[in-house]
């Protein structure tokens, strides 16, 4: 195609090239071209959001839930400013964006110009690679290059930020077929003879464990599939991460539940005592691994991830395999199959133990919590909330803080994709704006954010573009007045100084709800909470819940930092017993 | 119980010095790349030299004199290599199997008396003479850090006035090279 487009007008047939169906923006002086354009063309829909930052989460909403990379279109300076913790949390949680900003023309960059920041100096340690973009001509391939290296490899944001007289000027369009990106590479399938190595350490060991991340979600569904088959092939125990929940449904016998620091008993224990892990898309986070000295002592350790800089980073490993979960999970099924036909049941026996120990570990209940008739308890609210919602295909994200680990905890994921978290950024306020982004995405799904009264507060502005949207996403607060997960580490670590983190004035959020023209439903005791869950539930409009929780309930199980798995708090009474048991453990 | 939100580090790895070497495409805020992936991961640089190397591929070579652990130095290979303009990353220890060299330029100006021993200790150096006048004069040497340092250190008290220095570049001896995916020698 030879016939010259202006710059805006490339934008859209790039973005149409690679079947964007939706942008979540907000316009401004240096993208008004991208506007006009926007408004010439009907094939791509733009969702108008209240504040950039929520573009950028309800864009990763939109990915993780869907698999497709999520647009985001906003103006030069504040702009940009404003995305850059949704690109932060998208490059922790690996969520491809692809974000186009508009910037001030070429020539007035450097002057200070009215808007104008250095948005590719600000965002390139948040993002997996950007580009300013100051020839025309290069700005088809640019956005062709921004597609492939989101959504390739580990998969992350990209930024693209263009002068507002580059969307002006006139150039030629090229299709993405010739794009070479000569220096970007990345390892699809795993090292043959690391998977053999790997699959011999799996013959032999004892006590095993799966130990399984966000990688395995972002290899696509077939992966989850393939671990499923993975796991019931050899029988041994799955453990997931926060992100990881989903890729194995969480209430099948073989799942011993999230571990970590707010992970189960059993979990965390069978990690330390373990003698084979298996690292499956996960990447030994700080969360995850506890104090790294005392992490998984007597282990050998197997870890398979699409980017090579996660190996050895925290954690040093016997064998690596550098690849694409999916391709690297049918090889060790292929390569089972056929090495050790049957190996489920000649396996059983030398395994027998192990299960017997994790049986034990299990009868802890370390999830368990006591519903009085006065006060809902969170814990609670979340499993009615599970129970009364996973007959349907539900989608849940969350805030970041206690209610994000209850929910991790007692909400119980069967399919990938259903659960959309900030883990590694833990940005408070994502869980609404990625509600819709999900909604947006799956329109006729049961969308619910579980939230804490803090968190929401962040980025609740965002309910107005449900409303304008007609998006039924449910807001479910667990209002206990505090920001719960400080006020629990400055109870249990720091002398109780609950220092700044009562909300001493708080909206009634029901009235809020009314205000933006959604609805507003408040629990206040125990019996009354099945009733409004399903009245909530049934309602066609977005809702905010306001569950009145009680205010001192802390998280347990909790592994308090620079201990080891097998030194948990499970509970407010039971500190004594635990580290007795953690002798008797190590 | 610790109050930390995070572990306390009890890492008591020994540092080694070790020059590493990027080779990316020569673009605009690669450098920015480079250098800012070592200053957010917390990495030091003692030195930094870059240039085009390859006119054809339009890649430059980036040389970066730093310190680290075993295992750090591994992580700043495997994030370097993770940049979307990088090539390929080598590193060379500071052994017999590489060749590492460092220019520098040293201005002396003083009276001709004390001109005279600086030049004195310029001959045993082997250094070059650079832009003579009756006051001064600019010496070039080529040599390794240890080397340079030593002159620099002899050289003081005899009117040494500036320096500048590039910092090491370093290559592999023998036959041996380093090539990108494609198997292009770099």
């Amino acid at each position: 195609m030879n016939t010259e487009l202006t710059g805006a007008e490339i934008v859209f047939k790039a973005l149409s090239d690679h079947n964007v169906e939706y942008i979540f923006g907000y316009p401004g002086g240096a993208v008004l071209p991208l506007y006009d354009q926007l408004f010439k063309q009907k094939k791509i829909k733009h969702i108008l959001v209240r504040h950039e930052q929520g573009a950028g989460h309800a864009a990763e909403g939109y990915a993780r839930s869907s698999g497709k990379p999520g647009i985001v279109l906003v103006t030069s300076g504040p702009g940009a400013t404003n995305m850059v913790t949704a690109l932060t949390d998208a490059y922790m949680d690996s969520i491809p964006l692809v974000c186009i900003t508009g910037q001030v023309p070429t020539h007035l960059i450097g002057t200070d110009a009215f808007q104008e920041c250095d948005t590719t100096g600000i965002t390139r340690p948040c993002t997996k690679h950007n580009w300013l973009v100051k020839d025309v001509n290069q700005l088809a391939e640019t956005i062709h290059k921004a597609f492939r290296i989101a959504t390739t490899g580990r998969p992350g944001p990209v930024l693209i930020d263009i002068p507002k007289d580059i969307q002006f000027k006139k150039g030629i369009y090229k299709s993405s077929e010739t794009i070479r990106i000569d220096s970007y590479q990345t390892n699809f399938k795993g090292d043959p003879v690391q998977i053999e190595k790997a699959v011999e350490l799996i013959a032999n060991s004892k006590k095993p464990i799966f130990y399984t991340g966000g990688g395995v979600i972002n290899a696509g569904e077939k992966a989850s599939e393939s671990l499923r088959e993975l796991v019931a092939l050899t029988g041994f125990p799955i453990t997931s991460t926060l992100q990881g929940l989903g890729c194995y449904p969480g209430e099948d016998p073989q799942f011993l539940g999230m571990l970590g620091m707010h992970g189960t008993y059993e979990a965390n224990n069978a990690m330390h005592d373990c003698d084979l892990m298996i690292n499956i898309g996960a990447r030994f986070d700080d969360r995850i691994t506890g104090m790294v000295s005392k992490f998984s002592p007597g282990s050998k350790k197997i870890h398979i991830d699409i980017d090579p800089s996660s190996i050895n980073k925290v954690v040093k490993v016997d064998v690596a395999v550098v690849g694409d979960a999916q391709s690297i999970m049918s090889s060790m099924i292929e390569i089972i199959k056929k090495k050790y036909p049957g190996f489920k049941n000649s396996n059983k026996e030398k395994i027998s133990d192990w299960w017997k120990q994790i049986g034990t570990w299990r009868e802890k209940k370390s999830l368990s919590f006591n519903q009085g008739k006065n006060i809902i308890l969170p814990q609670h609210a979340v499993h009615r909330l599970y129970e009364l919602t996973k007959n349907q295909d539900t989608f849940i994200t969350t805030e970041v803080g206690q209610h994000q680990m209850w929910a991790a905890q007692h909400y119980k994921f069967s399919k990938p994709n259903r659960w959309m978290t900030s883990g590694g950024l833990g940005t408070m306020g994502y869980g609404l704006p990625a509600a819709i982004g999900v909604q947006i995405a799956h329109p006729k799904k049961l969308v619910i954010d579980i939230a804490g009264e803090a968190s929401i507060l962040m980025n609740m502005q965002e309910l107005s573009t449900a409303v304008q949207y007609r998006l039924p996403v449910k807001i479910f607060i667990l209002n206990n007045e505090y920001m719960g997960m400080v006020r629990q580490w400055q109870e249990l670590l720091h002398d109780k100084n609950y220092s700044e983190s009562y909300s001493e004035a708080l909206p009634d959020f029901v009235k809020l709800a009314e205000a933006y023209g959604a609805v507003g439903i408040r629990a206040n005791k125990p019996d009354e909470l099945d009733e409004k869950i399903k009245e909530m539930i049934s309602v066609d409009k977005p809702v905010i819940f306001d569950c009145v929780v009680k205010k001192e309930e802390n998280c347990f199980p909790m592994i308090p930092s620079g201990k080891a798995h097998n030194e948990m708090i499970l509970g407010p009474d039971e500190k004594e017993s635990i580290s007795e048991e953690g002798k008797v453990l190590v | 119980m610790s109050k930390s939100a995070y572990s306390v580090d009890i890492s008591e790895e020994k540092l080694e010095r070790v020059i590493i070497v990027a080779w990316v495409d020569n673009e605009a805020g690669v450098l920015a790349r480079v250098s800012g992936l070592f200053s957010g991961r917390g990495y030091n640089i003692e030195s930094l030299a870059v240039a085009k190397v390859d006119e054809e591929r339009n890649i430059s070579r980036i040389t970066i004199s730093t310190n680290g652990t075993k295992s750090v130095i591994e992580q700043i290979k495997a994030q370097l290599l993770k940049l979307v303009p990088v090539h390929n990353v080598a590193d060379f220890k500071i052994d017999e199997n590489s060749i590492f060299k460092e220019l520098a330029l040293i201005k002396f100006v003083t009276d001709s008396e004390k001109l005279k021993q600086a030049e004195k200790i310029c001959i045993d150096f082997k250094v070059e003479f650079l832009d003579k006048t009756s006051q001064s004069f600019i010496a070039q040497i080529v040599n390794t850090r240890r080397e340079i340092d030593d002159f620099i250190k002899k050289a003081k008290p005899f009117g040494l006035v500036s320096i500048t220095r590039t910092g090491p570049l370093a290559m592999s001896k023998g036959s041996e090279t380093t090539r990108d995916n494609k198997g292009k020698v770099l």
